[in-house]
């Protein structure tokens, strides 16, 4: 029904238009108790529906978050119980290693003693005799003059002369002798000083160590009890890691990259230069799946040498089996890189080919010739033959990238839900104020019976006031 | 697990049956040795050098002459389809040159020009070939001069064949009329565009770059 049609309902359009717009006001204020219901269910039920829906993702991501602090717990108590267990290796080895000493440093240090002992005892000072002629000196004195002592006293003097002087010679010499026994005890004293301070030294260096493994301990007991400082720490350090991993990763890609374009060219010689896979060359696949086998060996060696664990299974093997492993994989990994040695040659081979070609084709004579080809040639070569190597050690980034990723995707899962619960929550709330608002325009149009509806109700309030009986009045019955 | 195994069944399956799609290129150069132009000789020379130096292994390259009667294999100066290997195929992209040295050092005059039987046999040399992109570059001012007794009235199959005409020098007739020169490319152009060819002309020797 047109607009036209609507307006022609009397002669008159305007008429018409007034009374279609009275009708229209009438028919919106009498279905306005419906209209404001329904928009109110209709704004309710999606506010509701949007509440339950952020309530729902909070809860994800309180689980998430739980999830994500479980494995930041489990990788870092295995961390942990890896550096405690290394930390007492260490301490094992060194106690090993000093502790079989000891017998011989306790052997060497007794000796020492022994000797200084013997030394000492040598060296001790052997009193004078006692002298002997005092008595007879004394009894010759008694003796009369006359009988001839004066001559018996000279003769005794001179005997006591003779014998001090034979005595103070003996003595000299002893001395001697223990001053020399002294010094010979030096040396030993110095022996003994090393070797109590190389004791002191490893003892040190032990409870240095020891100290190390308790404060290990510490943080390894504050992980256990799952304390928030640990989880804070672990997690900021797990964000460290990813990020460390990922730029090492980078380098690797680049050097794997390099890898390739050594390889890619001579292969077609291999496998052919025509002959594709899909969209990709045959020779850049078989380049590619040789780098890859390459890593593949590099991580089952690293795994074999217990430096990284990521393959459970392989950490598992008995130790003799794990020490063939090692060799096998170092083996093929070697068979690798001196194919990759060669490889690199001839991609140098092949490019002085192609590039004598081109220019005959190009009527030139040919390639100039580089006297310093072989310099190229050998770097190519070297580089080809070391990556492989230096792709080993991309095990040890990989694993912490792989144990730092998942925390990291945690993370980054709680960041995302926690946006996602408020943006449902900020639109819920949006909608039970826009169902407010549909009421209030809805109204809007109704203002006339509106105002004369709040008009009739205030005159009935007034009535219903009127009618009601007073104080007063009620007194007046009552009296 | 069942439908995993299944499909992957199905795929390879369906990967093994279907063909093998040609990458390659093929390239048949006629070269018209007829009278005076044969002194353009060492422009084509150059021509088939830069073709040499486009082409790729697995690719397959000849070139032959257009005499008197050229739907023949005697007319071929030299052919290869070089190696997937591309030290083999450089190998042979230097002996080619070197016998289209010695051919264009060599060569005689031939007295007519036969170019209807040099592109019949360029066609069932590219199409024994099997290459992807099938190519026929002829190098003449393309009068054809026929003997008497041979019979060229034939509708060639060009149906996936690119035809370049190169070097397509005025005779003195031309400078007179052109329009005799303009109609002798479009007659070539309709012949081959009618068979389902495709038809260009490249004077410059220097634009081969799209050629190829």
């Amino acid at each position: 029904m047109s607009m036209n049609v609507l307006l022609s309902i009397t002669p008159w359009p305007a008429l018409s238009a007034v009374i279609l717009i009275v009708v229209l006001v009438a028919v919106l204020y009498l279905a306005r108790h419906t209209a404001h219901q329904a928009i109110r269910t209709a704004s309710g039920a999606i506010s509701r529906g949007l509440k339950i829906a952020a309530h729902s993702v909070s809860h994800a991501q309180a689980r998430l978050g739980e999830r994500n602090r479980e494995v930041l717990l489990a990788a870092g108590r295995e961390a942990k119980e890896r550096i405690v267990e290394r930390e007492f290796m260490r301490v094992g080895e060194t106690v090993r290693k000093d502790l079989a000493n000891y017998p011989h440093l306790h052997r060497a240090l007794s000796e020492a003693i022994s000797r200084i002992e013997k030394d000492h005892q040598d060296a001790v000072e052997v009193p004078p005799d006692p002298p002997g002629w005092v008595k007879a000196v004394e009894t010759v004195s008694k003796i009369d003059a006359k009988n001839g002592a004066n001559e018996v006293l000279s003769d005794i003097h001179k005997s006591v002369v003779k014998a001090h002087k034979e005595a103070m010679e003996a003595y000299r010499d002893a001395s001697t002798e223990r001053h020399e026994l002294l010094r010979a005890m030096m040396p030993r004293w110095r022996d003994v000083q090393e070797i109590l301070t190389t004791v002191d030294q490893k003892v040190e260096g032990l409870l240095a160590r020891l100290l190390g493994i308790d404060r290990h301990m510490q943080e390894y007991e504050a992980i256990v009890k799952g304390e928030d400082k640990a989880v804070s720490v672990l997690s900021s350090s797990s964000l460290v890691h990813f990020f460390v991993s990922a730029m090492v990763l980078l380098v690797a890609i680049g050097g794997a990259a390099i890898n390739f374009s050594l390889i890619a060219r001579p292969m077609a010689e291999m496998v052919g230069g025509t002959s594709v896979v899909g969209v990709f060359k045959t020779a850049d696949i078989a380049a590619l799946v040789i780098i890859m086998v390459e890593i593949s060996m590099g991580l089952f060696l690293m795994e074999s040498l217990r430096i990284t664990r990521l393959f459970p299974v392989i950490s598992a093997l008995p130790d003799k089996m794990r020490r063939r492993m090692i060799w096998i994989t170092f083996s093929i990994l070697l068979l690798l890189a001196s194919i990759e040695a060669g490889l690199a040659y001839m991609r140098e081979v092949l490019l002085q080919d192609e590039l004598s070609t081109t220019a005959l084709l190009r009527g030139g004579e040919g390639a100039v010739e580089n006297e310093f080809l072989w310099i190229t040639t050998a770097a190519q070569m070297g580089m080809g033959f070391i990556l492989p190597f230096a792709l080993v050690f991309v095990a040890i980034p990989l694993e912490t990238f792989v144990h730092s990723l998942r925390t990291v995707l945690g993370l980054a899962g709680i960041a995302f839900l926690r946006a996602s619960s408020l943006v449902l929550r900020v639109f819920s709330s949006g909608f039970r104020h826009l169902g407010t608002l549909m009421e209030r325009l809805y109204d809007l149009p109704l203002f006339v019976p509106l105002w004369l509806e709040t008009r009739f109700s205030q005159r009935s309030a007034q009535e219903a006031r009127a009618l009601q009986p007073t104080g007063e009045d009620l007194r007046e019955v009552t009296s | 697990m069942k439908r995993i195994v299944v499909l992957g069944c199905v795929m390879l399956a369906a990967c093994s049956q279907s063909a093998p799609v040609a990458r390659n290129t093929g390239v048949y150069m006629l070269l018209d040795t007829s009278g005076t132009y044969r002194e353009e000789l060492r422009k084509a020379q150059d021509v088939i050098l830069y073709t040499l130096s486009r082409l790729e292994p697995a690719d397959s390259f000849a070139v032959a002459r257009i005499d008197t009667g050229s739907f023949s294999e005697k007319d071929i100066v030299a052919k290869a389809t070089f190696d997937e290997r591309p030290s083999t195929a450089n190998a042979q992209k230097r002996a080619f040159a070197s016998k289209v040295k010695d051919f264009v050092a060599r060569s005689n005059s031939s007295q007519y020009t036969d170019i209807t039987g040099g592109l019949l046999q360029a066609v069932e040399f590219l199409n024994e070939k099997a290459t992807g992109r099938k190519t026929i570059l002829i190098f003449s001012d393309m009068e054809q001069d026929l003997e008497k007794g041979y019979v060229r009235d034939i509708a060639v199959p060009f149906k996936g064949f690119q035809v370049v005409a190169l070097n397509v020098v005025k005779l003195r007739k031309d400078n007179y009329d052109p329009r005799e020169y303009m109609a002798r490319l479009d007659q070539w152009k309709a012949q081959v565009e009618e068979a389902g060819g495709e038809w260009r002309v490249v004077n410059d020797l220097d634009r081969l770059d799209g050629v190829l």
